[in-house]
């Protein structure tokens, strides 16, 4: 009974929130909220560390279309991210970088609804400005004069990068396996390795701090992202309507022009 | 400086080399206002390790302690705990009796900046480190251009880590030895026509034995549970820079249990070395 409601609030606020997006201005999504009732208190969202200057600017956005409203983020890999959900941590939404470790959350039934698949991500190599190794692909990479790094196989970017080189049967031994995919993007923009294999959105997120370069292996690894409600979430409401703008057009044209696919 | 006979007594007896100065009675039964915090403290700090006890994959331990990764990551943590450890004892006892026994200006502002490593995050630490150390680092630069030496991705990168967040404990702990110790059996020896250095080697050496055996232990345990300088600065591969920390971390993130069961081996480590250690000379300071 209580499932049957809540969707169909979900798919009326998926609508609201298209039917806004269709006209640009901030208006149109104020007519959303209130379209959508009176949406108040905090929301508190887990993210993959991929996410965060998207989501940070769909929060930005989120409050000013709901006054009252308040989005906090936590962001981190997703396993951690994951691991802290199920150990009991309050959050109301769950974007992860992988089905994998969306799998750990709903697993264990902490979430409240099918997770959705929201973008994807490629894969890009990272190299110092300039791309003074003039690394032109993945093969380059396995020449061991070059430090690299990659993340390790634990978290999302790891697990595709392997794929990816599997798949291309390469072998490369890199310096370290980062923790997440910012860390590993952080050891070239220190210029501590010459070059890492990162998301296509972490190399647009560091601007000209390094240069990315495509390789077409990364075709064979393309993430997913889902992202969930939560069971303990204390504000369904305002949490299914921030979940909606993510899934919205004018959320995904955030999520595009930061280098995401769309799902 | 103390002029109460009990310390006086007490720097004696650590003169003739007895380490046992506790067999002072015990006066009667503890006051409650006493008692009740102090067991609410020690189940304070004891919960956690039961609740890990309780949780641990049993079943799965005789397959983790024999696979290979976990002794490779195992012997690097003592390894680079020790090696840390004796880095900070070499730099660190000499810095010590500098904070302690030599006026300088400035002295109160310097010792400050010895004890920022333990306010610092040591994940910032680590970022601290790659700037000055890092293949382009203030210092780390000319390493590389001169000598050819990278810090970074390196086992000695992980001691350079540990020592960097573990040697404080050492220098307060010594230095705190060094004011309590009556300086007097140094100028006796100085006024005997030893040089400073002589008399430091053979009579404040000896004396404060005890405070850098306890800042020793200090530091290498700090060392041992070292994690966010150690893979910010030394990043984290197998073998090389991935010790039992970072193991662990690694394994929280898809393999709770395995995280768990590997916490249990460092902790059954860390505290064998330590009940060893403890009675031994802990006390002392």
């Amino acid at each position: 009974m209580m499932q049957v409601t809540g969707a169909g609030a979900a798919a009326l606020l998926a609508l609201t929130a298209c039917s806004s997006s269709d006209d640009d201005s901030s208006a149109g999504s104020d007519s959303a909220g209130s379209a959508s009732g009176k949406l108040s208190g905090e929301v508190t969202v887990f993210a993959a560390a991929s996410l965060k200057e998207s989501f940070e600017t769909l929060g930005k956005q989120f409050e000013k279309a709901h006054p009252g409203t308040k989005v906090t983020f936590s962001f981190g890999g997703s396993d951690a991210l994951a691991a802290s959900i199920t150990g009991g941590a309050p959050a109301d939404v769950f974007a992860s970088a992988s089905p994998k470790t969306m799998k750990i959350v709903t697993d264990a039934g902490d979430n409240a609804g099918e997770p959705a698949t929201f973008v994807r991500n490629q894969l890009e190599i990272a190299t110092l400005p300039g791309n003074p190794d003039k690394v032109a692909s993945l093969k380059d990479l396995t020449d061991s004069d070059l430090k690299v790094v990659l993340c390790d196989k634990t978290v999302p970017c790891g697990a595709a990068a392997e794929k990816a080189l599997t798949a291309s049967k390469l072998k490369l031994t890199p310096v370290s396996y980062e923790e997440d995919v910012k860390s590993a993007l952080n050891k070239v923009v220190l210029k501590e390795a010459d070059a890492a294999v990162v998301y296509k959105t972490d190399v647009k997120a560091a601007g000209d701090k390094v240069e990315g370069v495509e390789f077409p292996e990364s075709a064979d690894a393309i993430n997913d992202y889902p992202i969930t409600l939560l069971k303990e979430s204390k504000n369904t409401d305002t949490a299914k309507a921030f979940i909606a703008l993510v899934r919205s057009a004018e959320g995904q044209k955030v999520l595009t022009s930061a280098g995401f696919l769309k799902p | 400086m103390t002029s109460s006979d009990s310390g006086k007594a007490g720097t004696v007896d650590t003169l003739s080399g007895g380490p046992r100065r506790r067999a002072r009675r015990r006066g009667g039964a503890a006051p409650l206002p006493l008692l009740v915090p102090a067991l609410i403290g020690l189940a304070f700090l004891v919960l956690p390790l039961v609740a890990l006890l309780i949780r641990a994959p049993w079943h799965s331990m005789p397959d983790l302690l024999t696979s290979t990764e976990v002794w490779q990551a195992l012997r690097l943590s003592l390894v680079c705990a020790t090696a840390a450890t004796a880095v900070s004892l070499v730099i660190g006892v000499p810095l010590a009796w500098l904070l302690a026994r030599v006026e300088f200006p400035g002295r109160g502002l310097v010792r400050a900046l010895v004890t920022l490593p333990l306010v610092l995050p040591p994940v910032v630490g680590g970022v601290a480190l790659l700037m000055a150390l890092g293949r382009n680092g203030v210092v780390g630069k000319w390493l590389d251009s001169w000598f050819g030496v990278t810090l970074p991705f390196t086992t000695t990168g992980v001691v350079i880590a540990e020592a960097f967040v573990a040697m404080p404990f050492l220098v307060i702990s010594v230095e705190g030895t060094l004011r309590a110790a009556d300086p007097r059996y140094e100028e006796a020896a100085t006024t005997l026509g030893a040089s400073r250095f002589t008399a430091f080697r053979r009579v404040t050496l000896p004396l404060i034995a005890p405070g850098i055996a306890a800042g020793a232990v200090l530091a290498w345990a700090r060392a041992l549970g070292e994690f966010g300088a150690t893979i910010t600065f030394a990043g984290n591969f197998p073998g090389r820079t991935q010790t039992m920390p970072l193991a662990v971390y690694l394994a929280l993130q898809n393999d709770p249990e395995a995280a768990i069961a590997l916490s249990l081996v460092l902790l059954a480590v860390s505290i064998a070395v330590l009940a060893g250690l403890r009675d031994r000379w802990m006390t002392a300071s």
